[in-house]
């Protein structure tokens, strides 16, 4: 009732002075911008003279590090050296085992002297896998899942890119892991680690993809690397929180029975942290999958590959294959994870090993007699192309009927958005003044969340001008904002809708949560379809990947509203309207807003993506530095979209915080 | 009473959290008051605390929730450390012991039970229970045996099996004192065990922990915030408020003496009878009213409590005499001095 009350008063955002602070920098602005550009050039254009060539820097800080750089005992590069070569042999092995058998020699002389797993044992391990963790129900979607790759022929793609995954996510779970527990024990290295993690998270992943390809090379490896490092961050966090948050009961327990430090580290916290710790590893296969597909691009093979080339001949048929192939892989994977992680270890089995492994030794058994049996009908080894399907032609057959007969339909809304909404907004932004901008961010800093905060949004806005990106920074800013303003418009309400409604939202949040498992690339192929390349289509791509979190957390936020205050307010006789906007809309505000936050996460990560449907922004300059080699270019304007993404974080964070503390829900989710 | 051996001695030990809190306490000259930890951005969560836990004996720290009896009981087992003073077990001050002396410690000589169980999720019942001696590097044949005895010790035989979710919230506690046996600790820790469970169940428990403490005769330190469950289980209580313990003794002494309104508050609502023993009430020399009916022959254990006592007036005798275990007259208790407790409530 108490919240109820104060949710009613009037909702002053900020105190009078507030308002008179807002509109004496807004005045200020327009003035500068209506007024200033013939007397202050610089305001508009950050002046040549005082650029930071941070490009340059980082580029020859790469160079010195390869060529000269050494620490002692060995040189920077042997380091690198060492590192390839601890991934490779496991990759060699894996990729050995799934798809091209154990050879001796090299190139066409090299003999298999063993063939890889045939597709009837890797389905059936898939299947086992299923059926160990969550049953039958679950061996059937995942075997299917397989079926599909292979009777659509991506069988070789999909398993390339699952080796990949099997060698990536073990490093990435365990790196994870340790990292994590050493911020947990040691304060001053989370305090490290922290700022680290957020950048790792807000950097598009393209902009690492420079460096390590420059280190590393153009290959698998390299494409293992860039998985690590992108997949391996949640994995830090989600092992910092699951340690922080088990009971300190269990902590005393550790100490009471006296264990020692590594004791207490593996037998009692890891242990208890087990389902917390299995989320994460889920996380982990995503991300990895996620990755792996777009580390196509420094040679990681596989489905990537695919749709990579599919992309760039403009081929949709093929490339929407291996779209689907990449679905299907990241559904049995996903379904698989959490199955393991849901699994309750409740049996406890005795007697001998044979009997207490029933599933390893079936699906030994299995790989052994296909694999003989492959011997001898060469079919049982390698499934027959005859009985392979291809939809390529089907899907090119659709797209051509689309364009042929609805060519005019798409081409008029793509153009009337085009001409009112997009250009418009893009050409008044890049009319503002630069120093404008930032001077109204610290403004809005200042407000939110106090002086640090003005601080810290001031100076990475004008690094971005500084380094001569805030022309491209804009067209980013556009982009990625009139997504995200889309992607609310629609998921918004759908949130609101589906949030009453228990069936309806079981179907939605099914729906979201399979779009969040594709990989970003997948959302490229229906816009391009229909759309073909451009702004336009980049808008498209990523509404549909950044709509997932606007739907999410205003269901979410909705729900959580304390049921009293709705009989609360139903009791004072509240219509069904007044109930929404009166109580639950005001009470689900920070959830929403923070699903605002995700939606511009979303937005900004998928926008780099998009560059490959050639947009002219911060994701284009990063994607030309790739294709260039250029790590400094590449670097620097990855930081530059980081920059972005943090100082959008911190002011919706900020905000979110300050409606939360005006609520009375101090603190957030605790 | 007994002649009773000292096992744990506690000497002003503070706690205070806070930055620098050592170096702030010694600038407030080691005595400061509440209000003046305050002031100085701390708090005092364990303040000049002494206190003495005899061997055998349940010691009993009773308040309500805040007043730093968690703090004070794991200051105890160093599992936080205090900020000043002394703790002496058996003689020797833990605050000095080295970690591996107090790992060994911990290891061989200390117990605990925890309010919500703290099992291990991922263990089975016999796994938790062996899990101290794992610790402590048992074999496994041997840990086992050891945990099938405590299991059956507080009656889960049979469910040895059993993951800690598949239990009632009774029956992860059994589990939790069984664990905290195992490993034959000399010093037991119980903090507020049984204030997570149902009215019912928790009678069971301390029902099922007296007839353990009859067979066992540990020396234990118990936590709760029940006044009742203090007054039936403990040898002692010590009442905790604000971080300080204003009274301590035996709760016969308690509720006939609070030392203050806040012990006196607790007191009120406890009924007397059932918690006075008739010696407290005894004369010494038999008393030769004109007019008495004596009751030659009833008598009644130095152990009963005047509630237990009081139906055997019914027949309107006045007066029955105390006797030890050994059948020796200890006095006398009366009827008047029986009512007159009663009416008091």
């Amino acid at each position: 009732m108490k919240l109820a009350a104060t949710s009613t008063l009037p909702q002053n955002g900020l105190r009078p002075s507030g308002w008179v602070v807002w509109l004496l920098a807004l005045l200020a602005f327009l003035a500068l911008w209506k007024l200033a550009e013939p007397l202050l050039p610089w305001a508009f254009e950050y002046p040549k003279a005082l650029k930071i060539p941070a490009a340059k820097w980082i580029s020859d800080f790469t160079k010195w590090l390869l060529n000269d750089a050494s620490f002692g005992l060995f040189t920077f590069a042997e380091l690198t050296r060492f590192i390839s070569a601890v991934i490779d042999a496991p990759y060699r092995i894996v990729l050995s085992l799934l798809s091209t058998g154990f050879m001796s020699g090299r190139g066409s002389a090299a003999i298999q002297y063993l063939p890889p797993i045939s597709w009837i044992g890797v389905i059936a391990i898939f299947a086992l896998l299923g059926l160990y963790a969550g049953g039958r129900k679950l061996a059937a979607i995942v075997s299917a899942c397989m079926v599909f790759i292979l009777i659509f022929g991506q069988w070789n793609s999909a398993l390339i890119t699952l080796s990949s995954i099997l060698v990536a996510v073990p490093l990435g779970v365990v790196g994870g892991l340790l990292l994590g527990i050493a911020a947990y024990r040691y304060r001053w290295f989370e305090h490290m680690l922290r700022p680290i993690l957020d950048l790792m998270q807000t950097m598009p992943v393209f902009a690492y993809l420079v460096p390590i390809l420059i280190m590393f090379g153009f290959g698998p490896t390299a494409a293992v690397v860039a998985t690590l490092i992108y997949a391996m961050p949640p994995m830090t966090r989600i092992t910092v929180l699951a340690l922080k948050r088990i009971p300190s009961e269990l902590r005393d327990l550790g100490n009471i029975v006296g264990c020692t430090r590594s004791q207490l580290t593996w037998k009692v916290l890891v242990p208890s942290a087990r389902d917390s710790l299995m989320v994460g590893v889920n996380q982990v296969i995503m991300l990895s999958l996620n990755m792996v597909i777009i580390a196509a691009m420094i040679g990681a093979g596989g489905l990537g590959f695919d749709v990579l080339a599919a992309l760039r001949r403009l081929d949709f048929g093929a490339g929407l294959e291996a779209g689907f192939a990449i679905v299907a892989l990241a559904i049995a994977l996903d379904r698989l994870s959490q199955a393991f992680a849901l699994r309750n270890t409740e049996t406890v089995h005795h007697g001998p090993w044979l009997k207490r492994h029933p599933y390893t030794l079936s699906a030994l058994a299995i790989v052994v007699f296909s694999g003989l049996a492959g011997l001898v009908v060469p079919a049982f080894q390698t499934y027959p192309e005859a009985l392979q399907i291809s939809t390529g032609d089907f899907w090119s057959n659709v797209v051509k009927w689309i364009n042929i007969n609805y060519f005019d339909t798409l081409e008029a809304i793509k153009n009337a958005l085009l001409l009112n909404v997009l250009i418009p907004f893009k050409r008044f932004l890049l009319s503002l003044p630069w120093i404008g901008v930032v001077g109204i961010l610290v403004v809005a800093g200042w407000r939110l969340g106090g002086i640090r905060l003005a601080a810290l949004v001031g100076v990475l806005a004008t690094l971005i001008a500084a380094v001569g990106l805030w022309e491209k920074a804009m067209i980013t800013v556009y982009l990625c904002g009139i997504s995200t303003v889309i992607a609310l418009l629609i998921g918004v309400p759908i949130g609101i809708f589906a949030a009453e409604r228990k069936t309806l939202w079981m179907w939605v949040q099914a729906i979201i949560d399979t779009l969040q498992t594709l990989p970003s690339f997948v959302y490229l192929m229906p816009a391009v379809m229909l759309f073909r390349v451009g702004d336009f289509t980049a808008m498209i791509a990523v509404v549909a990947y950044a709509i997932a979190p606007a739907i999410r957390y205003t269901a979410l936020g909705i729900r959580n509203v304390d049921p009293a205050l709705v009989e609360a307010g139903r009791s004072m006789g509240c219509t069904p309207a007044q109930l929404l906007t009166r109580i639950k809309l005001r009470l689900a505000f920070p959830e929403i807003m923070l699903g605002v936050n995700q939606t511009v996460m979303f937005a900004i990560s998928m926008l780099v993506i998009t560059a490959l449907v050639g947009t002219r922004d911060l994701g284009q300059e990063v994607y030309i530095a790739l294709t260039k080699a250029d790590p400094g270019r590449g670097l620097v304007a990855g930081f530059a979209v980081a920059f972005i993404a943090i100082i959008v974080d911190r002011l919706i964070s900020a905000a979110a915080q300050n409606s939360r503390e005006k609520l009375g829900i101090a603190g957030g989710p605790t | 009473m007994r002649e009773q051996q000292t096992k744990l001695v506690c000497r002003n030990v503070w706690k205070i959290f806070g930055e620098n809190a050592e170096r702030k306490l010694a600038e407030l000259g080691n005595e400061p008051s509440l209000e003046q930890i305050s002031e100085a951005g701390l708090v005092g969560a364990v303040r000049a605390v002494n206190l003495e836990v005899h061997e055998g004996e349940i010691f009993v720290i009773m308040g309500l929730s805040g007043c730093g009896k968690s703090t004070l009981v794991r200051c105890l087992s160093r599992l936080v450390e205090p900020t000043a003073g002394e703790i002496l077990f058996n003689g020797e001050n833990l605050l000095t012991a080295s970690d591996t002396q107090m790992i060994e410690l911990r290891r061989h000589k200390m117990g605990m039970v925890f309010q919500h169980f703290a099992l291990l999720p991922h263990l089975s019942v016999l796994d938790n229970v062996a899990f101290p001696l794992a610790i402590q590097g048992t074999s496994k044949p041997e840990r086992e045996e050891r945990a099938r005895q405590m299991i059956s010790l507080v009656g889960l035989s049979g469910r040895e099996e059993s993951m800690p979710r598949q239990l009632s919230g009774g029956q992860q506690q059994r589990v939790g004192i069984a664990r905290s046996l195992a490993v034959e600790p000399e010093l037991w820790f119980l903090d507020e065990p049984f204030s997570a469970l149902d009215p019912l169940i928790r009678r069971e428990m301390q029902d099922e922990f007296i007839r353990l403490q009859s067979v066992l005769k540990k020396t234990i330190v118990f936590i709760t915030h029940d006044f009742d469950e203090a007054i039936r289980l403990a040898d002692r209580i010590a009442i905790m408020k604000d971080g300080e313990i204003v009274q301590c003794g035996t709760p016969e002494e308690i509720v006939l003496n609070p030392a203050t309104d806040y012990v006196r508050e607790f007191t009120r609502a406890v009924t007397k009878a059932k918690v006075v023993r008739v010696t407290s009430l005894a004369i010494t020399e038999k008393q030769h009213d004109a007019g008495a009916k004596q009751g030659e022959t009833v008598d009644i254990s130095e152990n009963a409590t005047v509630a237990e006592a009081a139906p055997l007036f019914l027949d309107g005798i006045d007066q029955i005499r105390i006797i030890d275990e050994n059948g020796e007259a200890r006095g006398y208790i009366r009827r008047e001095d029986v009512v007159a407790l009663m009416l008091q409530g």
